[in-house]
């Protein structure tokens, strides 16, 4: 973190007698600016996240009042659980497809807007609508319009197919969840795209053409690689996203049907709330909290591959 | 537009320049009539492109509104209609009586008017501390708020939850207002100030300086009064995911007059027996749109703003 200490940007006192002075009233007024924050992220994160791996080497169940130290066991009941593993299962399915959707789309989207045509503004603010939506009303409105009955199978109909009821079929449940998703979220990796799109030099672009290359060509070769740190950083910011996805799963399917849609923080939610069974509930958590540490590592560490040059 | 000057500048000929093939205009083209044509049928599918697009991302608001005049049986009928045949008050005459949906709608705007000061207060003093000011310990500090942003919050709600019982804070507005002004969640702004100070021109507050301001008055009567931008971004972004809280709520809150209304709207399912469809999604109606037209007579804003937000966490 090289950057904080920087002397760059920090206002620079008169070089006069009283400047130990002034770098002491620096020291106190920067300390307590801080503060707020840094101990409200110590006491609100960093602390109940050390009481959690605590909690994890517990049996805690505080409606019989018990909170014996069991080690590992939550760890190795853990590992020999089907729910958790086909939750886990489920997480990765549901945020790769999330990822793959949103990221298609959102790209796609953005190319079309940045083709300067008139009335892009109006465009963009519908694709963007969803974002600003609340997350619970946009669930609960697809919810009617996914339904046996709802709006989307009576397009279908006229069309002469019998859709599934979606949320209700093993089969389709988790897409449909992803489906909604991607819609409501798209908007916001869309304008993220758009904005370094439009910083792709035109000479760049142009120089290409000049040799001869298609659109298509001088998409792939020049354009793509110019916005792969921006690529880079919307798929690791949408998949840590996706791992963690709750308000849709508790609204439209609670995990169902079967446990085809369970997805871990749901799991979690469970195990916590409404099974009270906490030092279970914080091992899934500190699992949890592993495996999305490892999908970001891994993500960053590849960029040595396909990102074009770090900015 | 400007990479199209910048090619007819460059080459004054009839080069392509954006990936979508529309031509640089130009007025010498031999094959004019041709390219027009080209370009029209290139717009006409674009344009066919962006509305067949646009459909699941608006029609779903747009069925809502006029859901909300429905009568109940409507609803599931085949084919499914956009318009009601009865066009009916019932549902909205229920909105304010099944459930206590003014009062949630009170709470959530409470909520979020405070959450959104609180974080501004906070992510702008430590943002301008960590980019403007030089203090012991500046980069451990730092490094405490960046590890910080990795933590889930489904997983530190566990240890959370048993403190807040045991101060006996269930089932209150306390933990609600706290957690997202202090809790990991001003990271996200904290950043956002930063990154703000960090590109406001150090002569500023020299000249502010030579005029006899201290530190405090540095921030107070200059750096804050020019924090416009930062502002806006954190407090749309604050306002929107306060005002549509769920999860702690949820996991804090038992009664139905505490809640916000995000919560509130899922308890419409089956409590009167009959189906409260309509009546639901009204009350979603009267959640949503006035977040929507806020949306359209500021979209830049809000565009921007939240772009700013989602680049950094």
């Amino acid at each position: 973190m090289g950057a904080t200490d920087r002397e760059v940007g920090r206002t620079r006192w008169p070089r006069t007698g009283s400047s130990k002075r002034l770098a002491r009233i620096d020291a106190a007024v920067g300390l307590s600016f801080a503060a707020p924050a840094v101990i409200g992220v110590l006491v609100l994160g960093l602390v109940p996240f050390g009481y959690v791996i605590w909690y994890s080497l517990h049996d805690w169940s505080p409606l019989i009042g018990e909170f014996n130290w069991i080690g590992l066991d939550n760890f190795t009941r853990l590992i020999a659980d089907d729910t958790v593993w086909s939750s886990f299962l489920t997480t990765f399915k549901y945020a790769a497809l999330l990822m793959v959707l949103n990221i298609t789309l959102a790209m796609g989207l953005a190319v079309l807007l940045n083709q300067k045509l008139r009335g892009t503004t109006t465009f963009r603010a519908f694709f963007f609508s969803p974002v600003i939506v609340s997350a619970v009303a946009w669930v609960l409105v697809w919810n009617y319009l996914v339904a046996a009955n709802g709006g989307i199978n009576g397009a279908l109909a006229t069309i002469g197919i019998q859709g599934p009821n979606w949320l209700r079929d093993p089969t389709w449940a988790l897409v449909t969840v992803v489906v909604i998703q991607v819609f409501k979220g798209v908007g916001m990796n869309m304008i993220l795209f758009l904005a370094s799109l439009q910083n792709v030099p035109a000479e760049l672009k142009e120089a290409a053409r000049i040799d001869g290359a298609s659109p298509a060509r001088v998409f792939r070769s020049v354009t793509l690689p110019l916005i792969s740190p921006t690529i880079l950083l919307v798929v690791m910011i949408t998949t840590i996203g996706a791992m963690d996805v709750f308000v849709p799963i508790q609204i439209l399917t609670q995990g169902g049907p079967g446990r085809s849609t369970t997805v871990i923080s749901y799991l979690l939610y469970r195990t916590a709330f409404e099974q009270q069974d906490f030092g279970y509930a914080s091992a899934i958590g500190v699992v949890l909290f592993v495996v999305v540490l490892v999908l970001a590592a891994l993500q960053w560490n590849s960029r040595k591959r396909w990102v074009h040059d770090e900015v | 537009m400007r990479s199209e000057v910048i090619a007819a500048q460059a080459q004054g000929a009839n080069i392509e320049v954006t990936e979508g093939s529309e031509p640089v205009r130009s007025k010498h083209t031999p094959d004019s009539a041709q390219a027009r044509r080209r370009r029209l049928w290139t717009k006409i599918v674009l344009y066919t492109l962006l509305c067949v697009l646009s459909i699941p991302f608006i029609y779903p608001t747009i069925w809502m509104i006029f859901a909300t005049f429905k009568p109940t049986d409507e609803f599931f009928q085949i084919p499914p209609t956009l318009f009601p045949e009865n066009w009916t008050l019932d549902g909205v005459s229920k909105i304010f009586t099944v459930t206590p949906f003014a009062q949630q709608y009170l709470n959530s705007l409470y909520l979020a008017t405070v959450i959104t000061i609180g974080s501004i207060i906070v992510c702008s003093l430590a943002g301008y501390a960590f980019a403007r000011v030089r203090f012991p310990f500046a980069g451990k500090l730092f490094l405490v708020l960046m590890s910080g942003m990795m933590i889930p919050g489904e997983v530190t709600i566990i240890p959370i939850f048993r403190w807040v019982a045991d101060l006996g804070l269930m089932n209150t507005h306390i933990p609600l207002i706290v957690l997202p002004i202090f809790g990991p969640a001003c990271i996200v702004g904290v950043f956002i100030f930063r990154q703000f100070y960090l590109s406001l021109p150090v002569e500023l507050e020299e000249a502010g300086r030579l005029d006899g301001l201290g530190r405090l008055g540095l921030f107070w009567r200059i750096a804050l009064p020019l924090s416009g931008p930062a502002i806006a971004a954190v407090a749309i972004m604050k306002f929107l995911s306060s005002f549509n809280m769920y999860f702690e709520p949820l996991i804090f809150l038992r009664s139905e007059e505490l809640f916000p209304v995000g919560l509130g709207l899922t308890r419409y399912q089956d409590g009167y027996g009959e189906p409260l469809y309509n009546t639901q999604i009204g009350a979603t109606a009267l959640t949503v749109i006035p977040v929507l037209i806020v949306f359209l007579f500021a979209q830049r804003q809000f565009v921007e703003g939240l772009s700013r937000t989602g680049l950094k966490g």
